[in-house]
């Protein structure tokens, strides 16, 4: 008889607790609107995360919100944002289709170590020991972090670098996030040239580090005749939007870290001759500091930005004379 | 003014002397298995805080409302179960519709926890030691607190483990079980501080 009453007594709260579950499950039923799911199957369904939300469905979600655009999807590309704006009823926006690229080259040859570094194959954790055993501090680890997480296998490191291959590279800019040195940065797919460089010391310092450092002498803006290029922080970096493809900063670049992708240019990349009149450029550079550099002590302390153009490679230039002087006793 | 002092003295014993994960082994298993990285285990420690201190309330209801009139409190550890079960899935429902940020901070840690032993622990440590409501609701949500704390240390040394150099026959969840024991002996420290 006791069992009988725990039996009844328990499907009766049971039924209860069922009946509140089923009422509630009406009372705080949430409208999906129809239209997320159709985003979602229309996207490529990679959850990348290049959209900058978490995957997919919160990607299509963000785009019948308004929070983001029709065309924010950049890997679905062009095809995909018609689809969408087709569900969404309105027009696209234009894709540009971007790829990541490593802001360095610095390898094993031409970048100088700090260290001997033995523990685990990580760039983070060469980072927490005194940033990376790289003596630049905005040089690539080279432990290939970023091509680990790389979702289609895209990058692989080379010299000591890591390598982003364009062709395979749909810019979802996961490796961007997992740089630790964030020295990689999405450029437009058709990105013609880019600067191989991202150290932001003076190019006196960079110089004695890295022989593939901007120096920031501004040649190359002087060259460009469409403006695109600006020095800041001694480091190059280029406006894709004004780029015209003429390759000329190439060409110029005294130490050769501007790069020109494959028939990208009108201008043919500067061949062994070029490289060597690039150096002669250097020493012509060089010797024209050495008749100038009378007061490079006053000028030291004065950020490149602030001098003007003519004189900001001389000063540039007659800094190393300086600092070469001061390793000595 | 008594009442509020013994309610904190009890909060603070639950916290660190009757820690659930520490001393009395409740809840190792989303401990271990979501101390991962620190934003999980703080995601999963916000979801057990939200749900022990609430099933503290409603069990306590159940059992001086239904059980103990109906004389059938030896049937408690099941009827606890129910009544959790039943109220995790309307909690969850209540913030889909009105607090969707909540919801997605909670995200899928709240239906984990559903019959979780730390959730039934607290439920059923309450009526052992004969609580009021008021001792009921303020031990459960130290004792979630307790919780939340252990699995947030936990996930800070994991962090560090990665970078760990372990013999192979250590690495991963050996590893993990032996920093897990290490830390409850730190713990068992506090066992000395007797506050009643």
């Amino acid at each position: 008889m006791d069992i009988l009453f725990a039996l009844l007594c328990f499907a009766g709260i049971s039924m209860v607790l069922g009946l509140m579950l089923a009422v509630a499950s009406k009372i705080f039923a949430v409208k999906v609107d129809p239209r997320i799911p159709e985003i979602t199957d229309v996207l490529p369904g990679a959850n990348c995360g290049g959209c900058g939300f978490a995957g997919c469905s919160a990607c299509a979600e963000a785009i019948v919100s308004g929070a983001a655009k029709t065309a924010a999807c950049p890997v679905g590309g062009q095809s995909c944002a018609d689809a969408i704006a087709a569900i969404m009823g309105t027009q696209t926006g234009t894709v540009t289709r971007m790829r990541a690229q490593v802001m360095c080259s610095g390898g094993h040859d031409n970048a100088k170590q700090k260290y001997l570094y033995e523990g685990p194959h990580d760039c983070a954790a060469a980072m927490r020991l005194g940033g990376g055993p790289k003596e630049c501090p905005n040089g690539c680890i080279g432990f290939g972090s970023c091509a680990l997480l790389c979702p289609n296998h895209a990058i692989t490191v080379e010299n000591g670098i890591a390598v982003v291959h364009a062709d395979k590279c749909f810019g979802c800019g996961i490796c961007v996030e997992s740089c630790p040195k964030r020295i990689i940065k999405l450029i437009p797919f058709d990105a013609p040239v880019h600067v191989g460089c991202s150290s932001l010391d003076r190019g006196s310092i960079t110089r004695t580090y890295c022989e593939a450092g901007c120096i920031g002498c501004m040649l190359c803006t002087k060259v460009c005749e469409s403006g695109a290029i600006t020095v800041k922080d001694s480091i190059a970096s280029i406006n894709y939007d004004l780029c015209t493809h003429c390759g000329k900063c190439a060409e110029k670049c005294p130490r050769s870290i501007i790069f020109v992708e494959e028939g990208k240019c009108t201008v043919a990349p500067p061949a062994p001759q070029a490289a060597e009149d690039a150096q002669n450029v250097t020493e012509a550079i060089r010797e024209d500091a050495k008749q100038n550099a009378d007061a490079p002590l006053q000028t030291k302390d004065t950020p490149a930005d602030t001098v003007p153009q003519e004189s900001s490679t001389a000063n540039e230039e007659a800094v190393p004379e300086n600092t070469e002087n001061a390793d000595l006793p | 003014m008594e009442q509020l002092i013994n309610i904190l003295l009890l909060m603070l014993s639950s916290v660190l002397v009757q820690n659930f994960i520490f001393s009395k082994f409740y809840g190792i298993c989303p401990f271990l298995g979501v101390s991962d990285k620190p934003a999980t285990a703080a995601g999963m420690g916000m979801a057990v805080t939200f749900v022990i201190t609430l099933s503290s309330a409603a069990t306590w209801a159940v059992y001086y409302g239904l059980l103990v009139p109906l004389e059938l409190t030896f049937l408690k550890t099941i009827a606890f179960i129910l009544i959790i079960a039943a109220l995790v899935q309307l909690i969850e429902m209540f913030l889909k519709r009105y607090l969707p940020s909540l919801y997605q901070a909670l995200g899928i840690y709240l239906p984990l926890i559903t019959t979780n032993c730390a959730v039934l622990g607290a439920a059923l440590i309450n009526i052992q030691n004969g609580y009021s409501f008021l001792y009921s609701v303020a031990v459960g949500f130290a004792a979630a607190i307790g919780f939340t704390m252990a699995i947030l240390i936990f996930a800070g040394v994991r962090a560090r483990l990665q970078f760990a150099d372990a013999p192979k026959s250590f690495q991963g969840m050996p590893l993990v079980l032996i920093s897990a024991g290490l830390i409850a002996m730190a713990f068992s420290g506090f066992s000395g501080i007797n506050f009643f």
